[in-house]
């Protein structure tokens, strides 16, 4: 275990190591910054010393290592238009994208899970066929259309909810939540869901294959030649089958979710990390971009380790042949 | 001495689009306590159904459509899901064919163990794992302790298939059916697991339904053979009287089919055709495309269950003469 976790951490370092480089020389090729930061009559004394200032006459190389050492004590420039730090400016947006993946995981795994493993248990049967169509409608309808379809219904034409941004909040450890004031909760609502439709048809799709697939194999039926109950069946000999896929597929939707939660919180005024990139590219604010870039790559990064784990947490034969058994 | 288990005239069919599968056609054997019963034909014969369906196992789109299965007096045809319940694994045990399919990979050998036990009874944890421990210990698993906490992935299949025999025999059960559980393991192991399984079986005067299409297999095992074609039983008898002398025609295709009865250097006597689809079956007897022996009758009317004396039963209307075997 150990030196599968060394060996990962390992990898993930060296992709973000791999995605800083690309980030660089992006920036680097995308144009002058002398020309977004300085006043368009400064002289030339004024650019040579700004020049000088930022590091932009010494050599490539050097200034990636500066790059990278800025990195990693986790500074990465002003935002030109906040005038405060790039990073603190994402990580004061990241609770509330954050707030609205988890919530849209919760109900994909809650709401998913059990219509996927009744659909795979009554596959022919009125309800099985139902829960698979409406997986398919859910699969096929775009992000965006859906959102704006639930504000006409539930926010202009019943107004039982607000249309869009994020309402009050409470504050945990000073990361303001709206899930910690109910006040806030109809604002998450609508959001929420529309980021969970998509996840919520791909569990119940993962979840119906793997209980009809489980349901066949010799140990389903050895179990109930023990006399084991339905429910221990389908609680513990099925669902532990079933999880280690759907762990692995939401893992990756999880950082999809953080990364492209930018179509829902433009279409809600959600005041995320998405609403914010989309912010900053209108407005050319270049180290709010890097820094978004390279938190999001971080993130997936993590992501992907703590699937990795839990993944080999679920699947004792991924678990031994990786500390060499 | 009263039966453990009576099966009278059962019959499993499976409802499909294409027909009506006739899985077991009428069923008929029964077995005393600590008998050990061959039950041996080719695949597709209905062995594992007829297994099946003695543990209400048989799921849509099949379903037991008559006949009685009495387990120490009790009818099991008609109880409710409930009911069977309570008598798996608890009256009833069975092993299956692939001791790689059987365990669930995910769980620990402990949960799957004690699951069994805690299934049927309340007593403590430790309690069961105690037993748990010594049923690993009975079937011949080293340090079953440590053995206990490991993954199905960590055994051999002839150990995982020691491992199901051990939970079969956890609640002390009245019946075992072991469908053709050597089938998949290499031949050594095979004669280790008939030996032990004869062992534990004797010991605590359990009886065991032994499905095989192998009959070298059983020749050594069984109390009792019998032999079954296209859903029915068509010769029963003691293991020695059927194997030195078969009556049925279909025996003894089976029996010349197997590779210790032959003659060195000669083939292999496979019996001609195949075995008939369950959906068309010809009327009379099904044997009878394939029958050397095939009189008009044959094609005309199924043959009944006839006693043959002996404690011998037979379906045939033109049975081999004494001279014949051997
Ligand atoms: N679930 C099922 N659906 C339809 N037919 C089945 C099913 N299970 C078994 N059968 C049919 O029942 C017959 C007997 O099968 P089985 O008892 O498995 O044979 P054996 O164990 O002797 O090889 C076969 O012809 C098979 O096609
Ligand atoms: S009844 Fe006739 S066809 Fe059937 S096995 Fe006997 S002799 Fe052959
Ligand atoms: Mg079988």
């Amino acid at each position: 275990m150990l030196a599968f976790l060394i060996r990962r951490i390992g990898q993930s370092l060296f992709v973000i190591l791999a995605m800083a480089a690309l980030v660089f020389l992006g920036v680097f090729f995308i144009g002058n910054p002398i020309d977004v930061l300085l006043a368009p009559d400064a002289d030339q004394a004024e650019r040579a010393e700004a020049i000088v200032r930022l590091g932009l006459d010494k050599p490539l190389w050097q200034q990636f290592f500066i790059f990278l050492a800025d990195l990693a004590r986790g500074d990465l420039g002003t935002s030109f238009v906040h005038g405060t730090s790039a990073v603190g400016l994402i990580f004061e947006r990241l609770p509330a994208t954050m707030e609205l993946a988890f919530v849209a995981l919760v109900l994909a795994v809650v709401v998913g899970i059990p219509l996927g493993v009744i659909a795979g248990l009554k596959s022919e049967g009125f309800a099985g066929r139902s829960i698979m169509t409406g997986s398919i409608v859910g699969f096929s309808l775009p992000n965006f259309w859906f959102g704006i379809m639930l504000i006409l219904f539930f926010a202009v034409t019943l107004q039982w909810l607000p249309a869009g941004g994020r309402g009050p909040t409470g504050s945990l450890f000073g990361i303001e939540l709206s899930l910690l004031n109910p006040a806030g909760w109809p604002n998450l609502l609508m959001p929420a869901l529309t980021l969970a439709i998509y996840k919520v048809s791909l569990v119940i799709r993962l979840a119906y294959s793997g209980t009809r697939e489980a349901m066949l194999q010799d140990y389903v039926r050895f179990a109930r030649a023990k006399g084991l109950s339905r429910r221990r069946i389908l609680g513990v000999h099925v669902l532990k089958n079933i999880l280690i896929p759907i762990v692995t597929v939401l893992g990756l939707e999880l950082g999809s979710m953080i990364a492209f939660a930018v179509v829902t919180e433009s279409v809600f005024a959600w005041p995320g990390i998405g609403k914010l990139l989309i912010d900053s590219i209108g407005r050319l604010d270049r180290p709010v971009i890097v820094a978004y870039l390279m938190i999001v790559v971080a993130l997936f990064a993590v992501i992907n380790l703590v699937v990795d784990i839990l993944y080999s947490v679920l699947d004792p034969r991924v678990r031994l042949s990786d500390t060499g058994n | 001495m009263s039966a453990v288990l009576e099966v009278h005239d059962l019959k499993a069919h499976f409802f499909t689009r294409r027909g009506v599968i006739a899985a077991v056609d009428g069923v008929d054997f029964s077995l005393e306590r600590g008998e050990v019963m061959g039950l041996v034909g080719e695949s597709g014969s209905g062995k594992t159904v007829t297994g099946l369906s003695i543990l209400g196992l048989i799921d849509p789109p099949g379903r037991i459509v008559a006949g009685s299965i009495r387990l120490a007096g009790q009818e099991l045809v008609g109880a409710s899901e409930e009911e069977w319940r309570m008598i798996r694994g608890r009256k009833v045990a069975m092993i299956f064919q692939d001791p790689m399919m059987t365990l669930n990979p995910v769980l620990r050998i402990d949960t799957q163990m004690m699951e069994a036990i805690l299934a049927h009874e309340a007593i403590p944890q430790e309690a069961a794992r105690q037993r748990c421990r010594d049923a690993l210990g009975r079937v011949g698993i080293p340090s079953p302790n440590e053995r206990l906490s490991a993954y199905p992935h960590q055994f051999s299949g002839g150990m995982r298939q020691r491992v199901a025999i051990a939970i079969a025999l956890l609640n002390n059960p009245e019946l075992i059916i072991a469908d053709e559980p050597t089938t998949a393991l290499d031949v050594t192991i095979q004669a280790q697991i008939v030996a032990q399984v004869q062992k534990l079986a004797a010991e605590m005067g359990t009886a065991v339904v032994w499905v095989t299409h192998d009959l070298a297999v059983v020749s050594g095992l069984a109390d009792k053979l019998a032999v079954m074609y296209a859903g029915r039983i068509v010769e029963e008898g003691p293991t020695a009287d059927v194997l030195n002398r078969p009556m049925h025609p279909y025996t003894l295709g089976l029996l010349n089919s197997l590779p210790v009865r032959n003659p060195r250097g000669r083939p292999l006597n496979q019996i001609p055709g195949a075995a008939p689809s369950l959906l068309a079956l010809p009327p009379g007897c099904p044997f009878a495309p394939r029958c050397i022996r095939a009189v008009d009758i044959c094609r005309q009317v199924a043959p009944a269950e006839t006693d043959a004396g002996n404690a011998r039963r037979l379906r045939c209307y033109n049975p081999l003469p004494a001279a014949e075997a051997a």
